[in-house]
């Protein structure tokens, strides 16, 4: 992340910004409430014009602490990257869904709310993508507990030792 | 009426199921409904130490297993600082466009099936099972290799690989034509897929399709020279790009024949990375003897056969990985098909579903 | 032939020879799979059906594959689906049978061997060469699956289509020999045309020969063969409507379906390439050579059949009515004027 986005971003969004940082790859960490707009301004300001969603991870810090978002983007015309980390309260985790904008946002963050059970309001249509309908839990977080039946099916237990 | 194309059926390369609302032929409304071979590979990822993550890669996209090795490897090695030996990096690339052809010529040969041609589809297997033989005299397993490890490979090339894998390109080369007299350029075949489920740059970009799919709308985005990783900056080839020869750019044609010439692209980078491989090297120089790369995150990007697959790995400075997320670019390949084949008939979702050439074992994971 | 004969021996004689015929789409069905599965092979780099070693196995050549696959499909188990109509379900393959079945009966094998000789023949067999469509539709009904459903409809789309130009291009043999009898129609070309070509109706004139292509175009068609199988579309509608049949009532499809391509490659023969006619008069033209020349002509026809299968992708409905009404549709009206001022002018 060049110096060059940063300014532009702060200068537009003053308060949204919480820190940046390097430390293996350059990231931007702000807050969740003015996520949808800084998208928007994101991928629709010329000089930044980050038209292409890389990928949406999302993170747990262990059940004492915060949930996490992370959006890759990258531009494909200035060739530049930028990756954004959003965090999260464990209890309420909500942020904007950015799914108008990028569209492959929709099935990432269907991904994402399957396994963390991270709300992405504003989503058209959000449900489990992977797992089954029914399916109880969030089981990419850290204190999910794997259900001992589903559907009347045993579910084998996790072997601690190789055999 | 509503139909339900799968999980068990003919033409859905795994096991997927579509929801189709159709009129008559025409479809209306397309809802691809996944995660039948859901097999928690991130889950899995959190309890495993960073190279017994590797065969769990392989299974993930297992038409192009070294691929999927291959980013994984080269995301860890970055984070730890690894400098790989030169022969390993261009064993590396020799695999993984060998498996880049196999690939290709498995999606292009089902891709025939799926329109309803049988006999490309035995013709590019007979020249797959070539390219099989190899990798199975490389490392002894014909689908799932689990050959790169972090900072090397768990073998060096058999005796004889070389000469064997020149005898492979000079006997593949002239194929390609066979393939383009047989199915390409047949009447038929482009009246099934010119024209067809055309994926404008735009969209293209906007859904996050990545590889031949994208190339096909005319984007020149490849990797391997936009990012180039391990050394691919050293070997001259082309990013063939979909011009719109018999339709419009971005039709299932062109993404078809876009994965018809990168396998002579491939062939190109095989050629030369035989010819500037070092003969002499050890390929285990370079392994780590713990496996703990620095506290922090990566994500980092390599060019499948499929596309953009990116690899987002948080350490924690343990030998078991805090976070693996696998980008596959089949499933962002998949989330586009409802917006470019919606309008058109049954047959025609399953020629653009074919074009896609999604493997399901990645996308679900 | 049987008009004459007495009540029980009438009888006697309709068995006879609905066993042979019966005997001979067994047999036509065998030998069919059996080249089809060896000529795909051989076009598809490979070897197809093989015995090997001692044991239980295909024979030499793979030559009992067929059989092994008749006797895989007596004895599989019987399944109808508890949502389907009983009873159509059951009466459809039948139907289908039933239609070549009688369409076969009145095909002349040579000049002394034909079961029925009507002199409407050529008319009789397109009439009831269409009756296999109802099967069709009844299967795909009965089936209560939408796959079923989808290949019935394509089908009776498609079948009704291509019987038009397959009627028009006959009707220019009739024209020019002016009788529907068969036999008539193959005595109408005996000798030799311009001195070197026989006198076949293909050779006839430029239209005639366009005809035939027309009309063995549109028996592909009719026969739901590649690139024309979108009623059976493997890799869009599963298997059409025959994805709930099994075992002995699926063999019934599968039996009729080669009976089709025999009766379709057998019009064209008798049609368009002299039936039981020697290519060259007075050689080899005695008595039981006719059946020889029959059977060659019609099984170099199949080939071509097969040979289109393993060649060609499918095409699209829609672009498979457009074939048959935008393409082959004015070609045979063109044909029937073209051959009308041809014969008043030229012939």
């Amino acid at each position: 992340m060049s110096q060059d986005i940063l300014n532009i971003l702060k200068n537009a969004f003053p308060s949204a910004i919480v820190e940046q940082e390097t430390e293996t790859g350059d990231y931007l960490e702000i807050k969740p409430g003015e996520w949808f707009e800084i998208a928007t301004f994101l991928h629709d300001t010329p000089e930044l014009h980050f038209d292409s969603l890389q990928c949406i991870t999302g993170v747990d810090w262990g059940p004492e602490a915060h949930l996490e978002v992370r959006y890759n983007l990258h531009s494909m015309k200035h060739k530049h990257k930028l990756e954004i980390r959003i965090v999260l309260d464990r209890e309420t985790p909500e942020v904007p869904s950015v799914e108008k904008i990028w569209r492959v946002a929709d099935w990432f963050e269907r991904e994402v709310y399957d396994m963390y059970g991270i709300v992405f309001t504003g989503h058209r249509d959000l449900r489990r993508i992977l797992l089954p309908d029914d399916w109880i839990g969030w089981p990419l977080r850290k204190d999910y507990e794997t259900p001992e039946t589903y559907h009347g099916i045993v579910v084998p237990k996790i072997k601690e030792e190789w055999e | 009426m509503v139909l339900n194309i799968g999980p068990q059926h003919p033409s859905t390369h795994g096991v997927l199921r579509l929801k189709v609302k159709t009129d008559g032929e025409i479809v209306s409304e397309i809802t691809p409904i996944i995660g039948y071979l859901h097999r928690c590979f991130e889950k899995h990822c959190e309890n495993l130490s960073y190279e017994q993550v590797i065969p769990y890669t392989d299974r993930c996209d297992y038409i192009a297993s070294m691929n999927n090795n291959f980013g994984y490897v080269v995301a860890v090695e970055e984070m730890m600082g690894i400098e790989v030996p030169e022969r390993v990096e261009f064993i590396r690339v020799i695999m993984a466009e060998l498996n880049r052809i196999a690939s290709h010529l498995l999606a292009l040969g089902t891709y025939g099936l799926d329109i309803g041609a049988f006999t490309p589809f035995l013709y590019m297997f007979r020249d797959r099972e070539r390219i099989l033989d190899l990798l199975e005299m490389t490392c002894g397993a014909r689908l799932l290799y689990n050959y790169m490890w972090v900072g090397g490979l768990s073998h060096d090339l058999p005796v004889g690989f070389v000469e064997a894998a020149y005898d492979f390109l000079d006997y593949f080369e002239p194929k390609v034509k066979e393939y383009n007299d047989l199915l390409t350029y047949n009447k038929i075949f482009i009246e099934r897929t010119a024209d067809i489920g055309v994926m404008p740059a735009e969209v293209a970009i906007n859904y996050g399709v990545t590889g031949p799919n994208l190339r096909g709308s005319g984007v020149a985005w490849d990797l391997r020279k936009a990012e180039p990783y391990s050394v691919y900056d050293r070997f001259e080839f082309n990013i063939p790009v979909g011009q719109g020869i018999v339709g419009t750019v971005g039709d299932c044609w062109d993404r078809y024949w876009v994965r018809v010439q990168e396998m002579l692209e491939s062939v190109k980078i095989v050629r030369q990375a035989l010819q500037q491989m070092p003969s002499e090297g050890d390929v285990h120089a370079a392994l780590p003897k713990k496996v703990r790369p620095p506290k922090g995150s990566i994500y980092k990007r390599t060019e499948s056969p499929r596309g953009d697959l990116g690899y987002y790995i948080i350490s924690t400075g343990k030998p078991v990985p805090y976070r693996v997320k696998m980008r596959s670019p089949a499933f962002t390949a998949l989330s586009v098909l409802d917006e470019i084949a919606r309008g058109w008939m049954i047959s025609d979702v399953l020629a653009i579903l074919g074009s896609l050439d999604i493997v399901l074992g990645e996308i679900d994971r | 032939m049987f008009e004459n004969l007495p009540y029980p021996d009438l009888i006697l004689w309709l068995l006879l020879a609905g066993l042979l015929l019966f005997g001979l789409m067994a047999v036509n069905a065998l030998a069919a799979v059996y080249a089809e599965r060896k000529i795909s092979a051989f076009m598809q780099d490979r070897l197809g059906p093989m015995g090997q070693g001692a044991g239980f196995h295909a024979g030499k050549w793979g030559l009992l594959q067929t059989v092994a696959d008749a006797l895989k499909l007596i004895l599989k188990e019987d399944i109808i689906p508890r949502a389907a109509d009983r009873r159509l379900f059951i009466i459809a393959p039948y139907i289908i049978f039933i239609g070549a079945f009688i369409a076969i009966s009145a095909l002349p094998f040579s000049e002394y061997i034909q079961v029925i000789d009507i002199n409407l023949g050529i008319f009789y067999l397109l009439a009831v060469c269409s009756l296999g469509v109802v099967g069709l539709i009844t299967a795909g009904w009965a089936s209560d699956n939408k796959w079923s459903l989808y290949g019935a409809l394509r089908s009776a789309a498609q079948i009704v289509s291509y019987e038009i130009p397959a009627a028009l291009s006959i009707i220019v043999v009739v024209m020019l020999t002016g009788t529907l009898d068969l036999q008539g129609i193959i005595r109408a070309q005996e000798g030799l045309i311009w001195g070197i070509l026989p006198n076949w109706i293909i050779f006839n004139n430029p239209f005639t020969f366009l005809a035939f292509f027309i009309y063995f175009i549109s028996g592909v068609a009719e026969t739901n063969r590649t690139p024309f199988d979108i009623p059976e579309a493997e890799s869009e509608l599963v298997a059409g409507f025959h994805t709930e049949y099994s075992g002995m009532r699926w063999a019934f499809f599968f039996l009729s379906e080669y009976a089709n391509m025999f009766i379709v490659c057998g019009i064209a023969t008798v049609a368009f390439l002299g039936g039981w006619q020697s290519p060259v008069p007075g050689f080899l033209d005695s008595g039981g050579w006719g059946l020889f020349w029959f059977f060659a002509k019609l099984l170099s026809l199949i080939f071509v059949m097969i040979w289109f299968r393993w060649t060609f992708p499918r095409l699209r409905v829609d672009q498979l009515m457009g074939v048959a009404w935008k393409v082959l549709l004015p070609l045979a009206l063109l044909n029937i004027f073209g051959v009308g001022l041809w014969s008043l002018y030229i012939g």
